[in-house]
């Protein structure tokens, strides 16, 4: 029982934590946006979660602190309380207090956090300034209205268009307006009102609010207002009735025409209009109705978690022993390619092709996840370092909806923290430096993700000062790593930061240049196979690109042969394959480059590299790679083909090994070596240099 | 028989190179497999062999032989990897010993052991634990934690000599 108890306690301190973090993501969002009734929501039920399930494991201190944020959030809420900025900074420290109870709560000991009383006293005096609380507020029911304004409602002083408004006060609203009573322009009336709408409304606050608001009409008015959709029914389903249901409810149709229609089988609303039994008006009314609660359910039916908690070692599992189908999927198609195999055998193997790579795309899309999560941490990191260092920062993001490998995210949040660190504190002036360099007083950090095909590329950029190349160079010459005399253009200086323990900046300050330096950034990325690129323009600020794999499981890659070993290459890094005769390397006079198309491209031979003996065929295959902007050429025997490489690891003990990235296993069973291609380039040039350094 | 004599007896796998037999610890062998083709890792030391696929793991394997500086010979179906469980760097790891046959599996007595001999043995006796006496002669026990270390099996260094 006891365990069972911890177990549930864990998961409460799990989505405790989670809750608070989008509460605090929340806080974070509602200054920069305009209409945040839907924020405050969101922060509202974050907060009633903790506390709800804060008193239920008995955790009083943290349940009645969050009531009392939760308090001021109600009031905030129900329009009473406007969300200002210091309110936002409360708000925070607010959060930054649950969570070192909840700290607490989760180590056990003793309370320390001090701040509880101070906050509890502005809080409270936040919320009694601002008048009595207002009950809980009930799910959000979607409402039907039928409004007929009698034609001479203008004469009366009566505005429909006001009236609207203030339903679109109350919540999202779809309104149509029918057009059939309109006569024709000769007739026309322009003082009477010919129109009447239909309004659909997904609202908290009760079928009472929404008559309120036709109060003051008189009887010849026609206003029906019907419940659609309660909200509080457990069905989440986003399915919502058929176009005649809605139809025949009201009234615009009779069952029995419908009846009729729905047996002959064609699209039911072009029909009814067709046939003259509704108008197309009527119809598209009742489509926007049905799409309008399909959106309110489907709205509802995420909120209300859709979702399962899963513990990351057992989706590891699931990939792995994926992983291993995909092995023997492939082993079995090769079996079924074989000459004498059935054709019943072929085609069963072609179905498990398929069902292999969408099972396999399907379970490593388990593991991802936006990475705008950690982009709203960092709006958090921005804002306080921002405050500390007196700079006016604001981050900016783009495309946080895009999906990374989890295990990608979690490895780069360092190496981000570190960038957007530097972005702060080296790369944006002071406001007054600004000023005078004739930029806004407030810098931007501006964080992007995108998909470029096999890979994500997230990008980091501000509008600060931009590198110093000169500087750069100055301490690149100071520590050997150029020559003093050297000529480099501002593209192979700016590289050069991410050499280890390199920093520019004259003074050390808390928030960086504490000797770790881009070297750690640049392996970090380099350990997830992704790369990282360093742009910048004196005064305009400086971009960092870094372009990651999707993911590290599997990838595709080009299967190869060289004196009967296979290797496999990362696909991503294949540019193409030419063919290299002996005569070809004949004429090179020894020296490992042949000419592509009029440009100069070294290579290498991968049995020369890897030792194998024995001769090469006739006409070997070169496989053109890129890394990095650099193309190298591999020399291989024989290219087999494209291949679904599953990741293994060799293990630590050949984990340094120079040229080698991993291992995987083939359809025969053996296993072949994933060449890196990068190491192997970064050989080619290395030699290329001994080579002229001999010379 | 009681606790005491039963902890001082240890089980012992024992295998052959060339005309010796040695031993390793039974707790530290997990399985015995059939010779299967070993794809070579380049630029490694020669005793490193490479790596095998043991149901969809990649292992590596190490050739005794050549370790030991016995000279190599045809594989023959008495051939086997011994895959055992060593802690390399702090990470258990499996690893396959390539070996010429599989004996059996022996029980030595505590009080059967001897030490290693300084010298006559034509190899590193830092790798030898102890010598198990046995009516039929000797066996080489081997230390285990010694023979399959990282430093013994650092195949980067080793490779850059």
């Amino acid at each position: 029982m006891a365990e069972q108890d911890d177990r549930f306690l864990n998961t409460f301190f799990e989505e405790a934590y989670e809750h608070l973090a989008s509460f605090e993501n929340t806080m974070l969002e509602i200054e920069s946006v305009a209409d945040n009734s839907e924020l405050v929501g969101r922060a509202f039920r974050s907060l009633h979660t903790i506390k709800g399930s804060g008193a239920m494991f008995g955790l009083d201190d943290l349940s009645r602190f969050t009531h009392e944020v939760e308090a001021v959030f109600d009031l905030v809420r129900n329009g009473k309380l406007a969300l200002s900025r210091p309110l936002a900074d409360l708000a925070l420290k607010a959060g930054d207090h649950i969570r070192c109870l909840l700290d607490v709560a989760r180590a056990g000991g003793e309370a320390n956090c001090d701040a509880g009383e101070a906050l509890v006293a502005a809080l409270k005096k936040v919320s009694t300034s601002s008048g009595a609380r207002k009950a809980d507020g009930a799910d959000p029911a979607t409402y039907r209205i039928r409004f007929a304004p009698a034609t001479d409602i203008f004469l009366k002083g009566v505005n429909p268009l006001l009236l609207m408004a203030e339903l679109r006060e109350l919540g999202r609203c779809d309104v149509y307006a029918h057009t059939d009573n309109i006569p024709e322009l000769d007739a026309l009336d322009p003082e009477s009102c010919d129109l009447f709408w239909d309004i659909i409304i997904t609202t908290t606050r009760g079928i009472d609010a929404i008559k309120d608001v036709f109060l003051f009409l008189d009887e010849e008015s026609e206003v029906r207002v019907d419940t659609i959709d309660d909200g509080s029914s457990s069905e989440i389903s986003p399915d919502y009735k058929k176009l005649g249901a809605i139809l025949s409810e009201r009234g615009d149709v009779d069952s029995a025409s419908l009846e009729q229609f729905i047996n002959a089988r064609k699209k039911i609303g072009e029909e009814l209009v067709a046939a003259g039994v509704t108008a197309s008006g009527k119809v598209e009314s009742a489509l926007m109705e049905q799409r309008h609660v399909r959106e309110a359910r489907a709205s509802r039916a995420a909120e209300q978690g859709a979702s399962i908690r899963v513990p990351l070692a057992k989706l590891d599992q699931l990939v792995n022993l994926v992983g291993e189908l995909v092995i023997v999927q492939a082993r079995i198609s090769r079996l079924a390619q074989e000459s004498d195999a059935s054709p019943l055998l072929a085609s069963m193997a072609e179905e498990l092709e398929r069902l292999t790579a969408e099972l396999r795309d399907n379970s490593l899309g388990i593991r991802m996840v936006p990475i705008g999560g950690t982009f709203d941490r960092f709006r958090r990191l921005v804002r306080d370092l921002s405050g500390e260092l007196g700079k006016d920062i604001t981050m900016t993001t783009e495309g946080g909806e895009t999906e990374l490998d989890k295990t990608v995210i979690e490895r780069l949040n360092d190496p981000l923290v570190h960038i957007i660190r530097n972005s702060i504190d080296h790369g944006i002036e002071a406001p007054d430096t600004r000023e005078a360099a004739g930029k806004p007083r407030a810098g931007t950090v501006h964080l992007s993700a995108s998909h470029s095909g096999p890979n994500v590329v997230i990008e980091i950029s501000d509008d600060g000062a931009g590198l110093n190349a000169d500087a750069i160079r100055a301490k690149a010459v100071e520590r050997g790593l150029i020559a003093a005399d050297s000529t480099l253009t501002n593209a192979e200086i700016f590289p050069l930061v991410f050499q280890p323990g390199f920093s520019t900046a004259n003074k050390v300050t808390d928030v960086s240049g504490r000797g770790v330096g881009m070297d750690v950034v640049k392996r970090g990325i380099e350990s997830l196979g992704g790369t990282a690129k360093i742009d910048s323009r004196p005064g305009e600020g400086t971009t960092i690109a870094i372009t990651l794999p999707l993911t590290l499981a599997i990838i595709d890659g080009l299967l190869v042969e060289a004196g009967g070993e296979s290797f496999v290459l990362p696909m991503q890094t294949v540019k193409e394959c030419i063919e290299l005769t002996r005569n070809d390397a004949a004429h090179s006079h020894g020296r490992r480059y042949i000419n592509v198309r009029d440009s100069i491209l070294p290579y290498m031979r991968l049995r020369e590299w890897f030792g194998i003996n024995g001769n090469s065929p006739d006409i070997e295959q070169i496989i053109v790679t890129e890394v990095g902007g650099r193309r190298t050429g591999i020399a291989v025997d024989r290219v087999v083909g494209e291949y679904q490489t599953v990741i293994k690891k060799l293990g630590n003990l050949y984990q340094d090994v120079e040229g080698i990235s991993g291992a995987t296993i083939m359809g025969n069973g053996n296993v072949a070596l994933i060449l890196d291609v990068r190491q192997l380039a970064a050989a080619v040039e290395s030699q290329e240099n001994e080579a002229l350094a001999g010379r | 028989m009681s606790v005491a004599e039963m902890t001082s007896i240890a089980q012992y796998l024992t295998f052959t190179l060339a005309e010796e037999t040695f031993a390793l610890e039974i707790s530290r062998v997990k399985e015995v497999l059939e010779y299967t083709s070993i794809t070579r890792v380049p630029r490694t030391p020669d005793f490193m062999l490479g790596v095998i696929n043991l149901r969809g793991n990649v292992v590596p394997v190490v050739d005794m032989r050549v370790k030991f500086g016995i000279p190599q010979v045809e594989k023959t179906v008495n051939t086997c990897i011994i895959i055992t469980e060593v802690s390399i760097a702090g990470e258990t790891t499996a690893l396959g010993v390539l070996v010429d046959s599989v004996q059996e599996v022996l029980d030595i007595e505590e009080d059967k052991m001897e030490p290693p001999p300084r010298i006559g043995m034509g190899f590193n006796t830092d790798f030898i634990r102890a010598m198990g006496r046995r009516d039929s002669g000797f066996v080489i026990i081997l230390d285990t934690d010694r023979i399959f270390s990282a430093d013994e099996l650092a195949v980067v260094a080793a490779s850059q000599n």
